[in-house]
Formats: structure tokens, C-alpha cells, sequence
């Protein structure tokens, strides 16, 4: 065992937490032995040592005994380690003279085994006690904030987390990929539970994001890099071409008149159609068209100008290119949504193969006042449905698809059958695995449903079909599912089937995820820093997520979200500076031999290759200490903070001996 | 406009690709065209299949219900002595193809039964180590052999002869290794690289009434009617088929539905690889098509001289 010959004073302090540890370990006696670890002069154990007097103990004990080193042991180091760096900072001594030993998650918490788990913390306190021994006096450096916000993402939830921002005086850049911002909630006819119009809700917020001073509204534009770190990222903008002057435009609606061509719209999921020069709906925020390079007759044969022709302003502008801009900010938020659920994937359900198969956002046009059909819900044929099927889950709990449950969908298939009931007047069958209304208002909403006349079938379809097996079948969609309550197969003849999709990560969450450095989950989505603690950090600090580009997210949920993300973002602004981690590496130059393999490894582009001195060197505010380049490094010329050879050799010995 | 194969130059790109050939039992009794056509089909297209020596039966179907185990052992004896040679394993009926396929799967998953399996094939020195590869006929000529070479041997193309391509249950599920499991559309595919159209065949993967037309006859044929009846109303003239016992009950009992629901279904049933031998020009008696019960001479004599016709115009 190496032990270093120095006068340090260690103090150990062994928490109860409760019965948490104590009902598994033996505090008194791990306390005990530690006592006799060598520089060890005092060991209590306390049954909260989180608390004011546990806390005051440790501060007294540093002034009475005058410790140089302080070991806790009890939690998880994310749980409790800022409270104890700070008793010990509040006693004088320098935070990082300090070491957790966690035996509650990595102990108590996994055995029954009194004795084995009172064996098993006495190993990891002498380790901690050993390694502690080797700690180094750290310095925190501070970095100040740019108050500038970066949000992406021009959904409901990007619009409220920049109003808030917007609100309290502070800039906001915020990124849109389309033409409009609105995102889903623009498309959607009414929202549940409450069946207020989504339209209704959603513009005048449009309309405050488009006129407010504070915003910087970046449409049709995407971002394409990121770099920098808390306080101090550079974001860099594609501009795609609109191919219309936006301070010239008045968003008449001229030019979109007079185009002489009409293509499908991407907005009415290709219900109807758009012009090549086209605002994606009316109430589009901001109202300047743009032009469809794909289509449009003057880029495809060199013909047409009607526009031009006809616009009073003289905005078209053919030659307009692609720019770039990049704008320092001090933080971001990431709300960049969902996509739905490719309907077509499920082979048997026959969406794209049998015409009055449709998905749930299909509907939402059909059904929407200013959608391509009026409102009307019809068939292909114009007719409307005397018989509708609404199938849940479409992709959803699924292990062919997606797993989890999108959380929207039953609330949302409610909706429809609503709708189509009052709209219709025709049969309306729910197939469903579970309902799950677990929303405010929404339990209360299903039992309205209940009574408005909806056949609820208790089933996952097998298939939808156009093949009749009865004369009643004849001319009908199919819908087959084996009814779980009755325990029979049921044939239900109908005219509409509606998928109700569910909801996915983007399709480029990957190139996004990788843009910002931040993980994703298992699913796709981007995932938090905590799922109760910090819903919406992530692992890079000041890099924000909100909505549904985190998990499948109601309208409220989402709103939530962002209104979270900003408060979390003005509570870095208004600390005004930052405290960087000083887990850091550290390369010693000596050592170095310029190989750059650290350059290359590190996630978080941390290092720089000094091509003058032939040396590597790490950016203190943007390393995240991983310790990928220390471990990576042929020369061992590089050194973490706080994760020193020396402590990490000393804790193994400790254990293995 | 059909491609017109570069004589010279294809010939050097032609290597032979090597398989061992599983017939299985169907094909050797009742099916025997179906294994007639496949080998004068794979000639041409320069598959080399080497029928697998001292291969039993598959294990399928019946024997999986009664006793998985010694089923599986059954299975495994075919897959040891194909992983002896070295070669993907072709099969023609998709009953062998998901049996073999299930063996290897489960064996590769599960110690437990790889041991047992193992140590009884140890009885007569046998091993499998889980290096077989199971490969169905289509998916190997639409894959392997391709487009290009498919088209380039066809010398009498089925020109606006509107098949139904029937996939039967099994050729996709459980697995769906090969294609869409509930939807495929790889015979889809190579029946238009022949000149033909595959009509809109919704019920594709439904069942054929399998085994039960022996023990519930009446049930099978009503299944068996579905299929007909969907294939005539969807345009079809003839059903194209890949599995031995699909075509027995479409074809055998086809004289059956019509007794028992009163119709006077006509349809003739033919194997894909019958279509391709076709198409590429070999004797109707040569690919066993006039084993049929159903006959096809009229179909395919108007196919031919639509054709024939066009090319003339």
C-alpha cells in the first residue's frame, strides 16, 4: 500500500441516510475501522449528514482538529457532492481536498447481506480515505454568459420559450427549417381536451413572436454548426434561399395568385395543393412567400415570371443565393419536434395502398376550416363516410416499430371520433390497446366520448382489407382484430380507416444531435441530463431541450417544457458568469510529443494542435473532462484533475489489498 | 425495349455460383415439376446446385408441435451436413426454408438446446456449429443472380400475362429476413422482369388451407376459394406459386371448391420457376408444365401470340 508519508489530517464521516445505509450496513463499525486507516484522526457516523447540524459537524471538526482532507461517505456524488464541497469550502478548506464514498446506490442499496454490505463500505471508504490523501488544492475559473439565446426549433414550444425570453429584454435568434414557424400545432384543427381551436391559440403567439423587438426570426434556415461552450457558443446559420426580398415584401399574396402552377402541399399532407410560389397556410409568420426551386417553371425551363410581372414591390429576386450567419450566443435551446410515424411501414394496415386508409394528421386537414376539403370529411370518391375506424397505437408499443407509447394518441383519437361524430353523424369504432387519459381534464373527456355513441373495441387490428368474405363486406374496408373483451375475431366493415401514428425522433435528430453534442436515447429522442432532476438540460452545459424532440409531448407538456428551458436559460444569463469544472485535463508539455491522436479523440473538440510548438492544448472552458485523451495518449503526458493517476492507483490498491 | 445480352463480354462476367440443393420431400413426390423446372431454371441462369448428400427430412411442420426438441435434431442433421460443404444452402419449398431457418435461429440463441442437439448429432460424429445459411430460390435469383442476367436469358417473354404472385405463409414469416413480412413484393418483381404483370393480390401471404384440407376439408376449401376468387376479380389468369403444398391445394382441389360452393373456377397454377423456364424458352415438357391438372396451353399460347403479334408490328 502506498502511503504517503505526510502529516494530512483526515476526517470520515459515515451517514445513516435514515435507514437507507444503516439498514444494511453497519455504520458504527465501518466508522470504526476507518479510524484506524493511516491520517485518519476523527470518523463519526451521523444519521444525516446532508443536514445543517451534519454539515455543521464537518465544519467544526476542520476548525477544531484542523483537518487537511475530508471523506463523506453516504450517496451518490450526483446527489450530494455540491452540499459537501461547499460545507468544506464554507470551513476554509479548499472544496477539492475532498472525496464521497458512495454506499448507498453502489452498496446498501444492492445487498440484503448485513455483514458482506458492511465489508463491501469498509472497502470503498478506504479507498476514498486513500485517495483523498493525493487530492490537489483546484482552483474554479469563471467565464461570463453572453445573454444572447439561440433557440431552434419554430413549434409551439420554440415560440414559448422565446416570448419568455423575449419578455424579460433578452435576445433571441430563433431558427426555423421551413417557411412558417407554427410547426404541428398550425396543421392541427382543434386540441383536446378542451376542443378549442388550435388556430385560435397559436397566431396571435405567431403573430407576437413575428413583431417582437427582441426576436430574430431566421426562417427557411437551418443551423449547420455549433461550437464554443456555456456562456459562449458560436452558432452558424444556413440561409436558404427564398428567392424574394424580405424587406420589400409585403406579403401581399399577389404572386401566389397569379402562379400558373400548382403542386401538392407538403402542409395538407398532399390533400391539395400549394403554388411554386406559396406561403405554407395564410396566417404564416413571417407572411413573405418563398419560391419551390423543384418546381417552379422559371428554374425548371427557364419560363414564366408571372410574379415578377405582378408583384407591386419588385421582391423577386431570382439570383438570390444561399447565406450564412453566424451569431454569438451564451445558450441554446433545442425544440425541434417530432415527425409522425410513417403509416405505410405497416404493411397490413394498407395506408398507401387502399385510397380511405389515411393517418391521423391527414385528418387533421380534412377536418381543418381552411384544409383542402373546407372542413368536410370524405372519402377519395367525395362521398362522405357513413362508418369510421379509428386504429390506436400505430407504430407504437410495437416491438417491430417503436416501443414506447406516444402518449398523444389516445386523447387525440378521441378528437377524431369527435369530430367525425359531429361532423359525419356516421358509426365511429375505436380499436385500442389500453386507454391511457392520464392529463388533466382528459379522464373526464374519454367518459364524454363514451357517451357521444363511440364503439370502443378493445384490440390491436391484425389488418385492414378490402377483401369482403359476406355481402355486408362488399365495397367496405375491413377492419380485423380479435376483440380481448369478448375473446372473439371481429370483422368491422367501414368506409374510412384513420391511423393514429405515432410520434418519432426527427429524421435528422442524428445530424442535430451531433451538431450540439448531445445524446440521444435509446429511442432517438434527445435525451436529458436527468429524467426527474433536469428534464430539460443536457450534458452540455447551457445547451437546453424542450417538447417533443425529448420524448412524445402533448400541447401542454410542450409548453411546459419551454417555459422551463427558458427560465433555465435566464437563470444562466442573470448569474451573469459561469464556474467551470476543474475535472480537467492537463497536458504536461514536457511530455508531449504532438502526435494529436488526443485531437482527433476528443468529443467535445476541446483540443487544439499548436502547430508553432508542436503541441497539444486543451481549452479549459470546453472540456468536459471524459478523460478519453488521458487514457488515449501513447506519451501519458496527459493528466486529469482530480482524477489523477496517483488518486485513481491509490483508491485500486486500497480496494485490492 | 428488352437488353440484348453482350455475347462476349458477358460470358467472362459469368462465374458460376456454387450451391448445395436441399429438395426436400414435397418435390420429390407430388411436386416433381416444381423440382424439374428449378433445375433446368438454375442451369441457365448458371446456378450450380449440388443436391446435399444423405439430407432427411426437415423436421417441419407436424413434428415441431409434438416434439420441438427431436424436431429441431432433425433439422440440425440437414444444417451440420450443409455446413460441411462450405455452401449457402438453397431450398425450394418455404416450409424447409422457415424450419432450417428456426433450427439455426434457436440453436444460435439458446446453449441449452445447441447442446442437446449437439450431443445427440455427436452419436453418429456430426456437429453444427451454427455456419449454414439458408437461402430460398427467389430470393437467390432476385438478389444474387439480378435483373440484368434474368432478363438477358429471355427469349419468350410473358408479355401482358397477368399472374397473381402468391407467397403463401411461410416464404416471409416468422422472420421476414427476406422481405416485407405481411406485404413482400420480391415475385412481384421478377414476374415483371419476365414481361408479365402481377396483378394487386391482397390476400398474397393468406393461408392456403395447408394441412387442414386433410383433416377439414370443407375449412381448407373455403380458404383455398378466397385465393381463387381474389386472384380472378384482381385480373389474374394464372397464380404463380413457391411452395409445393400452396400449389397442391390451388390446384388439386381446385375441382373441389368448384363442387362444394358451385363455382367454375379454371385457373391455371404454375410454379415461379416453371414461369422463368418459360420465358426463357424451354419445352412446356422439359419444366413438367403439362404435369398440371389445370391446364395452361391456351393461356400461354394467346401470351405468345400477343407477343409474337407486337413483335411482327
Amino acid at each position: 500500500m502506498v502511503v504517503r508519508e505526510l502529516p494530512e489530517k483526515i476526517g470520515v464521516y459515515v451517514c445513516h441516510c435514515g435507514t437507507n445505509i444503516a439498514r444494511t450496513v453497519d455504520c458504527k463499525a465501518v466508522a470504526e475501522y476507518a479510524l484506524r486507516l493511516p491520517n485518519v484522526v476523527v470518523a463519526r457516523d451521523y444519521q444525516y449528514t446532508c443536514s445543517d447540524p451534519g454539515q455543521e459537524m464537518i465544519r467544526k471538526d476542520i476548525g477544531e482538529l484542523g483537518l487537511t482532507r475530508v471523506v463523506v461517505a453516504s450517496c451518490s456524488p450526483l446527489m450530494h457532492e455540491p452540499t459537501f464541497r461547499r460545507a468544506v469550502a464554507g470551513a476554509g478548506l479548499n472544496p477539492f481536498l475532498f472525496q464521497m464514498a458512495n454506499i448507498r446506490e453502489q452498496c446498501s442499496w444492492i445487498t440484503e447481506d448485513k455483514e458482506l454490505a458492511t465489508e463491501r463500505a469498509k472497502a470503498i471508504v478506504g479507498a476514498a480515505v486513500m485517495r483523498v490523501t493525493f487530492h490537489e488544492p483546484l482552483e474554479v475559473k469563471k467565464v461570463p454568459v453572453n445573454p444572447d439565446v439561440l433557440i431552434v426549433g419554430g413549434g409551439i414550444t420554440g415560440i414559448e420559450a422565446a416570448l419568455q425570453i423575449a419578455d424579460s429584454g433578452k435576445k433571441v435568434y430563433l431558427v426555423e427549417k421551413e417557411p412558417s414557424i407554427g410547426g404541428y400545432m398550425a396543421r392541427f384543427d382543434k386540441t383536446f381536451p378542451t376542443l378549442d381551436c388550435a388556430a385560435c391559440i397559436l397566431t396571435p403567439k405567431m403573430v407576437s413572436v413575428g413583431q417582437h423587438p427582441n426576436i430574430e426570426l431566421l426562417t427557411y434556415s437551418d443551423v449547420t454548426d455549433f461550437s464554443g461552450y456555456v456562456g459562449n457558443f458560436t452558432a452558424r446559420i444556413r440561409k436558404r434561399p427564398r428567392y424574394i426580398d424580405e424587406e420589400k415584401c409585403t406579403g401581399c399574396g399577389q404572386c401566389e395568385q397569379k402562379c400558373p402552377l400548382s403542386v401538392p402541399s407538403e402542409f395538407d399532407c398532399g390533400l391539395g395543393k400549394r403554388k411554386a410560389i406559396y406561403r405554407p397556410f395564410p396566417q404564416a409568420v413571417p407572411g413573405t412567400p418563398v419560391i419551390d426551386r423543384e418546381h417552379c417553371l422559371y428554374f425548371t425551363k427557364g419560363v414564366c415570371k408571372v410574379c415578377v410581372k405582378f408583384c407591386p414591390k419588385g421582391a423577386i429576386d431570382f439570383e438570390q443565393k444561399e447565406k450564412f450567419v453566424e451569431v454569438p450566443v451564451g445558450s441554446a435551446i433545442l425544440a425541434t419536434g417530432f415527425d409522425v410515424f410513417d403509416g405505410a411501414r405497416i404493411k397490413e394496415y394498407g395506408y398507401g395502398r387502399l385510397p380511405n386508409v389515411i393517418t391521423s394528421l391527414e385528418f387533421e386537414r380534412l377536418t381543418h376550416a381552411s384544409g383542402p376539403t373546407g372542413g368536410n370529411v370524405v372519402l377519395k370518391n367525395g362521398k362522405t363516410p357513413e362508418s369510421v375506424a379509428i386504429i390506436h397505437c400505430v407504430g407504437s408499443r410495437d416491438h417491430n416499430y417503436n416501443e414506447y407509447c406516444s402518449r398523444v394518441c389516445c386523447m387525440y383519437s378521441l378528437k377524431t371520433a369527435h369530430l367525425v361524430r359531429e361532423k359525419t353523424a356516421g358509426k365511429v369504432y375505436e380499436f385500442y390497446i389500453d386507454m391511457r387519459a392520464f392529463g388533466k381534464g382528459y379522464e373526464e373527456f374519454y367518459k364524454r366520448l363514451l357517451e357521444e355513441d363511440v364503439t370502443f373495441i378493445r384490440g390491436r387490428v391484425a389488418e385492414v382489407t378490402d377483401v369482403s368474405e359476406s355481402t355486408s363486406e362488399k365495397g367496405k374496408l375491413v377492419v380485423v382484430a380479435e376483440d380481448t373483451l369478448l375473446g372473439i375475431v371481429r370483422r368491422v366493415p367501414v368506409d374510412m380507416v384513420i391511423l393514429s401514428v405515432g410520434l418519432e425522433p426527427r429524421r435528422d435528430a442524428l445530424d442535430v444531435a451531433h451538431t450540439f453534442s448531445i445524446s440521444r436515447s435509446k429511442d432517438g429522442f434527445f435525451l436529458e441530463k436527468h429524467p426527474k432532476l433536469a428534464p430539460v438540460s443536457t450534458a452540455v452545459d447551457g445547451v437546453f431541450v424542450a417538447g417533443a424532440c425529448q420524448g412524445p409531448k402533448d400541447i401542454p407538456d410542450s409548453v411546459a417544457q419551454g417555459a422551463a428551458a427558458a427560465a433555465n436559460v435566464l437563470s444562466l444569463i442573470d448569474r451573469k458568469a459561469v464556474e467551470l469544472e476543474p475535472a480537467i485535463a492537463v497536458i504536461n508539455e514536457a511530455s508531449c510529443s504532438g502526435c494529436k491522436i488526443c485531437v482527433e479523440l476528443c468529443p467535445y473538440h476541446a483540443i487544439t494542435y499548436d502547430g508553432e510548438r508542436k503541441l497539444a492544448a486543451v481549452n479549459e472552458a470546453l472540456c468536459k473532462g471524459c478523460g478519453v485523451c488521458v487514457a488515449a495518449c501513447p506519451s501519458s503526458a496527459i493528466e486529469q484533475q482530480n482524477f489523477t493517476n496517483r488518486q485513481l492507483v491509490a483508491e485500486i490498491e486500497a480496494i485490492c489489498t | 425495349m428488352r437488353e440484348q445480352p453482350q455475347r462476349g463480354r458477358n460470358r467472362k462476367l459469368q462465374s458460376q455460383v456454387q450451391f448445395s440443393y436441399y429438395p426436400g420431400c414435397s418435390v420429390e413426390g407430388m411436386n416433381k415439376a416444381y423440382d424439374k423446372a428449378t433445375r433446368v431454371v438454375c442451369k441457365a441462369l448458371d446456378i450450380n446446385l449440388t443436391e446435399l448428400t444423405d439430407w432427411n427430412c426437415c423436421g417441419a411442420t407436424s413434428y415441431m408441435a409434438i416434439n420441438e426438441q427431436r424436431a429441431h435434431l432433425l433439422s440440425a442433421r440437414n444444417l451440420a451436413l450443409a455446413e460441411k460443404e462450405k455452401k449457402d444452402l438453397v431450398v425450394v419449398c418455404p416450409a424447409c426454408l422457415t424450419t432450417l431457418t428456426k433450427t439455426h435461429r434457436y440453436m444460435g440463441e439458446d446453449p441449452k438446446l445447441r447442446r442437446a442437439v449437439n450431443a445427440a448429432l455427436g452419436a453418429t460424429g456430426m456437429q453444427y456449429q451454427g455456419g449454414a445459411r439458408v437461402r430460398h430460390l427467389l430470393e437467390v435469383i432476385v438478389n444474387e443472380v439480378g435483373e440484368g442476367k434474368v432478363k438477358a436469358r429471355i427469349k419468350k417473354p410473358l408479355t401482358n400475362l397477368t399472374v397473381a404472385p402468391y407467397y403463401g405463409c411461410q416464404l416471409t414469416r416468422p422472420f421476414g429476413e427476406i422481405d416485407d413480412k405481411e406485404f413482400p413484393t420480391m415475385l412481384d418483381k421478377l414476374l415483371s422482369w419476365l414481361g408479365a404483370k402481377p396483378v394487386n393480390f391482397p390476400l398474397k401471404t393468406k393461408c392456403c388451407g395447408g394441412m387442414l384440407m386433410m383433416t377439414n376439408e370443407d375449412v381448407a376449401l373455403g380458404l383455398t376459394r378466397n385465393l381463387l376468387e381474389s386472384a380472378k376479380q384482381n385480373g389474374a389468369e394464372c397464380i404463380a406459386t413457391l411452395c409445393p403444398l400452396c400449389h397442391i391445394n390451388l390446384e388439386a382441389y381446385q375441382g373441389n371448391v368448384n363442387k362444394l360452393f358451385g363455382t367454375d373456377f379454371n385457373v391455371p397454377i404454375l410454379y415461379f420457376t416453371q414461369l422463368l423456364g418459360l420465358a426463357f424458352g424451354f419445352s412446356r415438357k422439359s419444366l413438367g408444365v403439362d404435369d398440371e391438372l389445370t391446364s395452361s396451353k391456351r393461356l400461354l399460347k394467346k401470351t405468345w401470340w400477343l407477343y409474337e403479334s407486337c413483335q411482327k408490328r
